[in-house]
């Protein structure tokens, strides 16, 4: 399988990544080795194998309904490039 | 041309846990902006999220009282999109294994009435509030995630309705239902019960469907069925005219009662959803799946049946004591007591409604069912007559007082000793001779005039049965 310069720019995009045009090219050859590499695995029969939701076989891991402890505002604001006022603060998202 | 509207909806329920899907934050509506947050649902890195056993079993519950089948097998998966409101760049739901599968909602619309079939219902986490700033010298939006990581279930329906009022019946029902399962309180105000809308317009008989507009920020059930009639509308016009349909998203206006296109760059989602290798999947016995199905209580429609059939009641009076499990429960509380069903029925749903702004909160209401049999109590032995308790009823839902001290302090007791009524009688006999004349030359209907001037000196408090009987008497 081979990646077009098409489909790295929509996975960037999706990615909210910005690559230069040599970027592209040289992301797309790369991209298109790796797949090429991993295809190798659709030769195997795995007709009578079930899909994989999870590595490890473990079911059911659940908690009970109880309150635990939540951060105060000085500590999450340890974590964010800026706070104000009990609140995250981000580059306005609509115009 | 005749054209047909399909309509599917997608509903998202909050469910009512303590705490959050997969962290230990509460839950609890209008607190301080992030001060129910925590590494996990602010995903942080190295975090694990586990499972609250409350949302998956309020989830199997709904999807029992909604007739779905539950999945032996469930997983989640992660919805990759970028948004401040979601801190991890994805949201945890379930896309290919969903824990409800299929499923009904019955409802009568215009009269008739259709069972509206459900396509799933699964389990996610809800995303946070943004706040945006109006200040254009300071172009920043405000982040509060004290909803992210609140447990929702998402419940879809099939494209199955054809109308704004088939679409708000369904939305009554599943409300009704889901409040009385206890798993959701479902208030669309407080944000707990959303729903969005996908319509499209077809020539009826067709069967394919036609270009889908998803309608969105409708804040009350009947702003979801006016959104609706609009937007078949707007489409019928489109059609006629021979404009194409453009799939889109709208945001309902409800100043202007219009939708509008929400303008936003037209990039197309693409969620690359895949199994979230953080939570490990769910799996159910059918022995569990049918334990919890046991554990469902009456549903809105088998007890109306029952109280139509145990109680003999009015099919509007059953209807309106049926309409919230509270308000049923209060009533059959009344009923154990050996007051008569009828009786109780017509106080609670009559009399007493006129009181309660939200019956949800029956339990609560400051006038109990234990005042309430009091009342009736003092009614069936003669203490105060029907007229009187309407009275005390007004004065305890004020004071929140019992109905005997209202009586006591009130001096309401009904007046029940012939010698004082016969007084009463004899006094307004003699102030008005020409009635009396009137009444025995045959103009019977002018003794009402003298009952009620006779409860008048007697203000009200007269049996008025006796008062009846004694006038008979004087007047033959
Ligand atoms: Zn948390």
């Amino acid at each position: 399988m081979s990646i077009d310069i098409s489909t790295v720019e929509r996975t960037a995009e999706l990615s909210k990544l910005y690559l230069s045009e040599d970027e592209k090219k040289e992301f797309a050859g790369q991209l298109s080795d790796i797949l090429e590499y991993v295809e190798k695995i659709n030769t195997l029969d795995t007709s009578g194998v079930q899909p994989t939701d999870h590595i490890i076989p473990n079911v059911n891991v659940f908690r009970e309904d109880e309150v635990g402890q939540s951060l105060t505002h000085d500590e999450l604001k340890l974590n964010a490039p800026e706070f104000d006022r009990g609140h995250f603060v981000v580059p306005k998202i609509i115009e | 041309m005749d054209l047909e509207a399909v309509i599917g909806l997608e509903v998202h329920a909050q469910l009512n846990t303590k705490t959050k899907i997969f962290c230990g934050c509460p839950t609890g509506f209008g607190s301080e902006s992030n001060t129910q947050v925590c590494p996990v649902c602010t995903g942080m890195p190295g975090v694990l999220p586990v499972l609250n056993k409350e949302v998956l079993q309020k989830t199997i519950l709904a999807g029992h009282a909604l007739d779905c089948k539950i999945a032996n097998y469930s997983v989640f998966d992660r919805k990759n999109y970028f948004y401040p409101d979601l801190p991890k760049a994805y949201q945890i739901s379930q896309f290919d294994k969903p824990i409800c599968i299929g499923g009904t909602v019955s409802i009568v619309a215009d009269g008739n009435p259709r069972d509206i079939k459900l396509t799933r219902i699964h389990m996610e986490e809800d995303a946070g509030k943004n706040i945006h700033s109006s200040d254009i010298s300071n172009p920043v939006s405000y982040v509060d995630y004290n909803r992210t990581g609140v447990p929702l279930m998402e419940i879809v329906s099939e494209p199955d309705m054809h109308s704004g009022e088939e679409a708000f019946q369904y939305l009554m029902n599943l409300r009704k239902i889901l409040r009385y399962i206890n798993v959701s309180d479902c208030n669309m105000e407080e944000g707990s019960f959303r729903c969005d809308v996908n319509i499209s317009l077809r020539p009826r008989g067709e069967s394919k469907l036609g270009e889908k507009v998803e309608v969105k920020n409708m804040n009350s059930f009947k702003a979801v069925k006016a959104a609706i009639e609009h937007e078949i509308k707007r489409q019928t016009i489109m059609i006629e005219d021979k404009e194409r349909i453009k799939q889109e998203t709208r945001l309902w206006n409800p100043d202007k009662s219009t939708t509008e296109s929400m303008r936003s760059k037209e990039e197309a989602h693409d969620y690359r959803y895949f199994p979230d290798p953080d939570l490990a999947p769910i799996s159910v016995t059918d022995e569990q799946i049918e334990a919890m199905r046991a554990e469902l209580p009456e549903l809105p429609i088998q007890k109306l049946i029952r109280f139509k059939d145990e109680y003999a009641l009015s099919d509007l009076d059953a209807e309106t004591l049926c309409s919230s499990r509270s308000l049923a429960d209060y009533f059959e509380q009344v009923v154990s007591t050996g007051i008569d069903a009828k009786k109780a029925a017509n106080w609670i749903a009559n009399e007493l409604l006129s009181f309660v702004e939200n019956i949800e909160q029956m339990q609560n209401f400051k006038v109990t069912h234990e005042m309430m049999t009091e009342l009736l109590q003092l009614i069936d032995s003669s203490v105060i007559s029907g007229k009187i308790a309407k009275t005390v009823l007004g004065r305890m839902v004020e004071t929140g007082n019992s109905p005997k001290k209202i009586v006591e302090d009130e001096g309401l007791t009904q007046v029940t000793d012939t010698g004082a009524i016969e007084a009463m009688v004899d006094e307004v006999l003699k102030a008005n001779p020409e009635i009396v004349d009137e009444i025995k030359n045959g103009k019977d209907k002018a003794k009402g005039f003298l009952v009620g001037q006779v409860m008048k000196a007697a203000k009200g408090k007269a049996n008025p049965q006796m008062v009846n009987k004694i006038l008979a008497k004087k007047l033959s």
